[in-house]
């Protein structure tokens, strides 16, 4: 009987290939685009799974579920880590009981990013092995390797995929669920585990010779594997520039390393002995090819030929190596863009079309309601990163002079998820410091633009259980803050009153928006229509950049429609309309 | 068997990655080697989508670069304008002749192009130009218009109509099966003859 197959992408495989290595729990926060993973894990009910309030927390509970001595992933996109970082550099240190695998999603071009900043740097800084796969059948092998190999060297290991790899599709041959060796049990070791200077001086000897081992395992690991073909050109990669590399040069030899860091020096001196000319291709960093130039070996072409910035593909590095490129016909130039847009009906379209009227500096955050600083609403002013919209707008508020100036004026915004993630400490510190700043939390029960996934206020649980939704007003009330205001966000009126009072104010407010997101919970009303008899085509509805309008025209005639199959019926574009043209 | 290239490109929630499940599907039970990519995300928000479907002996990169596609698949008439140069020279173009508004037309800051059709013509390579939204009404549902578009496609490739038939009836939920079956023929026969 031949195996099982299916499709998967590298996202489903990875969930796949814990769930056949026996792990017991999965933690993670959700970000593109390492979000399917858990949405997948959560499946396979033999494991555990939750999403936590941010990247720091579901470290931390894999490394508890990993000293207990069960097998675990933990999941998160690139940036996440940066907030996990406090936790891995240790956790480095104590090493693990049961294996874990901290899989790192980056984002090369920043599809849906930031930066596009390289994790692999991550392995180096924090002295644990990376692992990189490079379609789905690796994703799903590797990381029983990466299980292994954690429990072996006494590691966490850094998985670390892409956008490329983790939403592309390949096929996959399936096994079966193997329980994990080793049972699960707390045991008190008190010098591995409880990281003090005395036992941390101790450990961190060990997490040298850990790499010296490490480095003599690379050598021979079934992770990195040379093909030899025509010793012309020989090229050294990673990942998805493997993939790349076999379309765009089928003749040229490959050493292609699956553990990325530390990395095999014989193997590579060898290597770049037995071929001609010697490439280095990897995505972002130089993070191979630096490492390799200190080895004292020659590297013909690298950084000089493929850019650190962006994602590579096979025609790119063809055109680079050969100096030859496809002639091609542009018929894209000069068309309209299609970027993406609030949905109709949603609840931040009246929000940010009154923040933009009161000309007010708008502080932002991570998530659907960062899609306000895109035109025509072009109101947001700042976005860093998650959680930094409150501290950033208390920041802007301590040096600002003139307070008398709209323009002057900050308004922070963020959503909930992204306040549970780490909104919640900038607005403990706003209320301590006495901050003058406003904060809006738009509060859409849920983590809108990855999909829609639950969090500690949704009232459910990644499983789809019921669980205790955290009250944001009595949060943000026992932080001291008094002026706790409640905004309509389909009522422009409420929203432009209750703002200016905020912004009048010495003290600071804190205004909390209610209202579910209409696409996770399929909200809509009636459509609304356009009287063509009182529409002057004044455009002035079409500001609130809702795609249910467009300009119509006739002849000489000129007005707004709605499209009824598209339109939820919130009325914010019959608000602005001052012709009294839009209704049911 | 060489790989085929299949470009697919429409707006967000019109049906393109369920399209381009279909044929992974039906590749992978043809047994071949098959890759598709897409990037989702921001993209979800009614910003513009492709999908990438490769099939053939051995597939390496889960990408189609421009100027590789052997068929590019427009499921809206300006996502088919903007994927054009994706194709290869020779390659064929069937595209849905809907419009969808992108949000800068809908803000007024942006022109929807009025000649589409005859800017495709111009590209100069083989074009077909089906009513999706009204073979999709035809079949008992405008929404199945992707499943159209699968249809119109599958006549230009060599694998059996009894496979097409098998993995829509596996991938749909049952109710809606019998609608997408007829869909998929309206755009079978759509191309044909013309």
């Amino acid at each position: 009987m031949s195996a099982k197959k299916a499709i998967l992408s590298g996202n489903e495989a990875i969930a796949r290939g814990v769930w056949e290595a026996g792990v017991r729990l999965a933690a993670a926060y959700p970000g593109t685009p390492s979000t399917e993973i858990l949405e997948n894990v959560k499946n396979y009910k033999d494991i555990y799974s939750e999403w936590a309030p941010n990247e720091k927390v579901a470290l931390e509970v894999g490394i508890g579920s990993s000293i207990a001595g069960a097998r675990t992933l933990v999941t998160m996109k690139h940036v996440g880590v940066n907030v996990a970082a406090d936790p891995l550099f240790t956790f480095s240190y104590t090493g693990v009981n049961g294996g874990l695998i901290l899989v790192s999603a980056d984002d090369p071009a920043m599809h849906s990013s930031q930066n596009e900043q390289d994790n692999r740097n991550y392995g180096r800084f924090a002295k644990i092995p990376v692992i990189e796969p490079s379609d789905s059948q690796e994703c799903k092998d590797f990381v029983a390797i990466a299980l292994e190999l954690s429990e072996e060297f006494d590691t966490p290991v850094l998985f670390r995929t892409t956008t490329r790899t983790s939403h592309s599709k390949s096929i996959v041959t399936l096994g079966e669920r193997t329980e994990q060796p080793g049972k699960v049990e707390l045991v008190k070791d008190m010098p591995k585990y409880t990281m003090l200077p005395v036992s941390a001086k101790k450990r961190h000897p060990l997490v040298e010779e850990r790499i010296v081992k490490l480095k003599a395992y690379a050598e021979t690991t079934p992770l990195n594997r040379v093909e030899y073909h025509d010793t012309k050109i020989g090229v050294i990669t990673n990942g998805i520039s493997y993939q790349y590399i076999r379309e765009a040069l089928p003749e040229a030899s490959v050493l292609k390393l699956g553990l990325t860091y530390p990395l095999p020096e014989k193997l590579i001196k060898e290597f770049a002995a037995r071929v001609d000319k010697l490439l280095v291709v990897e995505e972002g960093d130089s993070f191979f090819e630096d490492q390799i130039k200190v080895m004292g070996v020659k590297v013909d072409h690298g950084k000089d030929l493929f850019p650190l910035l962006g994602e590579l593909s096979a025609a790119f590095i063809k055109a680079q190596v050969t100096g030859i490129s496809a002639k091609l016909k542009d018929a894209a130039a000069g068309l309209p863009g299609r970027p993406p847009a609030f949905c109709p009906g949603c609840s931040h379209r009246g929000i940010f079309t009154i923040l933009k009227k009161l000309k007010v500096f708008v502080s932002g955050d991570i998530g659907c309601y960062t899609l306000g600083a895109l035109p025509p609403m072009s109101a947001m002013h700042a976005c860093v990163c998650m959680g930094a919209s409150i501290s950033m707008g208390h920041g802007m508020a301590k040096v600002i002079e003139n307070r008398d100036d709209m323009t002057q004026k900050v308004v922070s915004v963020i959503g909930d998820s992204t306040f549970f993630h780490s909104g919640m400490t900038s607005l403990l510190n706003s209320i301590y410091n006495k901050s003058n700043s406003v904060a809006m939390i738009l509060d859409n029960r849920t983590t809108g633009m990855t999909g829609g996934q639950e969090n500690p206020g949704s009232g459910h649980t990644l499983s789809g259980e019921e669980a205790i939704a955290a009250d944001i007003p009595a949060l943000v009330k026992a932080f001291g803050i008094k002026n706790v205001v409640k905004i309509d966000p389909y009522n422009l009126v409420d929203i432009e009153e209750k703002m200016k009072a905020a912004l009048a104010s010495d003290e600071m407010t804190v205004v909390v928006v209610e209202a579910p997101c209409v696409l996770r919970y399929r909200i809509s009303h009636p459509p609304l229509k356009v009287d063509p008899e009182k529409c002057t085509a004044c455009k002035r509805c079409l500001s609130v950049s809702c795609n249910a309008l467009s300009m119509e025209v006739k002849g000489d005639e000129r007005f707004v429609v709605i499209d009824p199959n598209m339109c939820a019926g919130c009325g914010v574009c019959a608000q602005v309309c001052k012709f009294d043209a839009i209704g049911v | 068997m060489e790989t085929t290239n299949i470009l697919l490109a429409g707006v967000g929630g019109q049906g393109v990655l369920l399209a381009s499940q279909i044929f992974t599907s039906v590749a992978i039970e043809a047994d071949l080697d098959v890759k598709q990519s897409e990037v989702h995300g921001m993209s979800q928000r009614g910003g513009s989508v492709t999908s990438h479907v490769r099939f053939g002996s051995k597939v390496y990169s889960p990408t189609i670069d421009p100027g590789e596609a052997d068929f590019l698949i427009g499921f809206e008439r300006l996502e088919t304008l903007r994927n054009l140069h994706c194709l290869k020279p020779g390659g064929t173009v069937i595209y849905n002749s809907m419009r969808i508004n992108p949000s800068t037309v809908a803000a007024g800051v942006a022109d929807y192009p009025d000649d589409v059709a005859a800017q495709i013509a111009a590209f100069g390579e083989k074009a077909y130009e089906i009513d999706g939204l009204g073979l999709g009404q035809q079949a008992g549902n405008p929404r199945s218009s992707n499943v159209v578009m699968v249809g119109a496609v599958s006549s230009f490739l060599s694998l059996p109509e009894s496979l097409w038939e098998e993995k829509i009836r596996q991938l749909l939920p049952p109710k809606l099966v019998e609608l997408n079956l007829k869909a998929f023929h309206l755009g079978r026969e759509a191309v044909k003859g013309k």
